[in-house]
Parts: structure tokens; sequence; C-alpha cells
């Protein structure tokens, strides 16, 4: 039982269960799934610096911060307890791909060629590290949400805007993996 | 416009921002979005939603995993919702469950189109991010205090922006 949790979980288990999350979150409180607006609350609790933003009663979405936390319990207890022993297994047409700019490590989910702190020191270090994490936070919140408040939440609902923002975080997405992120990896 | 309503207007632009229970909970109450929160870290973690690597093959279209996920989510969400609406489920508290409408804004697509390139960069969408440090990679950290800065910096010149 233990082995087979190890392995990597397919999708057409997870996908349902991630679904889930959408009712299971209004039936216990009310709550529309979604994560993003955890950093703007982080914001709100931490540096509201007067901008009107962030002036709102934070308090009041105190759960989306137990939910965080316990995300990250959860990737921990996966790491530690259900870790596949095995390398990752990518799409052999990825992993040439990627041979080309020295990344062969495939022991973490978060490649540690690329994502490492001697790295953050480095030209692609700051564009991948600082300026992804930037533009992640910066895109979600200009969008009004992330992949579960839009994609997930957002589409169970049938809410339209929230089908043109996931149409444009899939083009963004192919943009940079495709055209941009190559001459980032090369250098 | 009264402070109250300022309040109101500004939390309504983030839809999540608006329902708040009526009902006066324990501290306790929120062990049940700690639990909800190890599920979905588990299965972000498990089904590798948080591999860089399967992140690049979505976008490259190397792999259906990623599509099976989110296409299968959306699916079993919109049947629990048309289902919750049809029933007239209420929460465990009895309140009636309240669905907000998302209204248009270009946000959608200038905010969604930056979050598409950050997303293919680090990997990770914010949840992802969490799960990431969890994992053990430290250096995440780095990445997520970033995105917190890029939310604020938002914050800061959302009045600039086209909207």
């Amino acid at each position: 039982m233990i082995d087979f949790l190890k392995q990597p979980w397919p999708w057409y288990i997870v996908g349902p269960l991630i679904g889930l999350m959408v009712p299971l979150l209004l039936i216990v409180g009310n709550k529309s799934f979604g994560i993003s607006s955890s950093m703007r609350h982080i914001c709100a609790a931490c540096i509201p610096a007067n901008i009107s933003f962030f002036k709102y009663d934070w308090k009041k979405e105190a759960w989306n911060l137990f939910f965080i936390g316990g995300i990250f319990m959860g990737g921990l207890i996966a790491t530690y307890w259900f870790a596949n022993p095995n390398p990752i297994m990518v799409n052999p047409a990825l992993a040439k791909e990627l041979a080309q700019y020295g990344i062969t490590d495939y022991s973490a989910l978060v490649p540690v060629q690329l994502f490492n702190w001697q790295v953050l020191f480095t030209l692609k270090g700051i564009l991948m590290i600082i300026g992804g994490g930037f533009l992640v936070g910066f895109g979600t919140r200009y969008a009004g949400g992330c992949t579960s408040g839009h994609a997930i939440t957002g589409l169970s609902t049938l809410q339209f805007p929230s089908l043109i923002a996931t149409i444009c975080f899939m083009i963004g997405g192919f943009l940079m993996a495709n055209f941009i992120l190559p001459i980032i990896l090369s250098l | 416009m009264n402070v109250n309503n300022m309040q109101n207007d500004n939390r309504s632009l983030d839809t999540i921002c608006l329902n708040e229970s009526k009902l006066k909970h324990t501290p306790f109450h929120f062990v049940k979005y700690i639990l909800i929160g190890i599920l979905f870290g588990l299965l972000l973690v498990k089904a590798e939603i948080v591999s860089w690597y399967r992140i690049q093959e979505m976008f490259r279209l190397q792999s259906f995993h990623m599509y099976g996920i989110i296409g299968s989510a959306v699916v079993v969400g919109m049947v629990s919702v048309l289902l919750i609406k049809r029933f007239n489920i209420k929460t465990i508290y009895g309140e009636p469950i309240v669905f907000q409408s998302k209204p248009f804004n270009k946000g959608q697509v200038y905010g969604g189109l930056l979050f598409g390139l950050g997303w293919a960069i680090t990997g990770a969408c914010p949840g992802p991010l969490y799960a990431q440090i969890g994992s053990g990679a430290t250096i995440i950290i780095v990445t997520l205090l970033s995105a917190i800065v890029g939310t604020w910096f938002y914050g800061l010149i959302r009045e600039k922006l086209p909207h």
C-alpha cells in the first residue's frame, strides 16, 4: 500500500479530488477555493502601507492563511513519508531539450540545477527566481485569481471572465516556455 | 463614500473576499482549513503538479497529464456546483451557499498573460509555491517573497493600470 502511494498519483484520481475542493470549501464554510488572494492578505497584514487595496479586515479572510499553512504541511508530508524513490519521468523530447541547457538532474520536482541558493546570485537566477515570482504575484492579482480561483472555481461556476483569464494564462505560458525561456536557460 | 462601503468595494474586487460567515467561531474552526490544505498539498505533490517539468511539458504539449488534472477537476467542480444549486445544499452551519459572479475587466487579459509568463518560468502557480517550500525546496521562499512583493506592487500602482 505504502509502495503504491509512493508512486506518482495518476491524473484521473487527483483531478477529480481537486475538483472536490470546490464543494468541500463551500460546504464547510462558504469559502471560494482560491489561493493567490492569500498573498494579498499577507500584504494587508504585514505591509499595508496605507494603500487602499490593502485596507480591509484581513482577519475575516484568515481561513485562507490556515489553508496555505495546510498546503505547506501537505507538501512536507508528501515528501518525507510518500516520496517517490525513482527519478522523475519526463517526455524524452523535453529531456533532450533540457540537456542542451545542462539540466540533467531529475531527483526533485523542483530542478535543483535551476533553483538553488547559489544560482540566486546569477542573472539567470534573478530572472527565474525573483522575476518569475514577481510575475506570478503581480499577474495573479491583476487577473483577480490564479489557476485555482479562475481555472477551477471560476470555470466550475461558469464565469465567462474566468475562461478569458484561463486562456490568457495558457497563452502567456506557451509564449514563455517556447520562445522566451530557452533564451533565459541558455544564459 | 464611508469607510465600510469602501472596504466592501475593495474586498469585492477579489470575489473570494466577500463570503464571510455571520456566525461566531472559535479558533478551533480553522482546523478544518488546515486539514483541507494538507490534503490539497499532498495531491499537488503526489500528482507532480508542483513539478517544474510537468509545467514545461504542459506548455510544450508534450504530456496530457496537466490537462487531464485541470479538465477533470473542472468537470467535477462544475457538477458539484450544479448539485449544490439544484438541491439547495447548505453549509454545515446551515447557512445558504452563495456564489459571486466575477465581473469582466481588462486585468483578466493583461494580468492573465503576465501570470502565464511567470507560471512557465517558476513552474508553479501560487498553491504549488507553498507545497514546493514544504517539499524542502527552501529557495522557493525567495520566489514566494517576490510574488508577495509583486502583489504589493500591483496594489501600489493599481489605479494607474487599465482595468
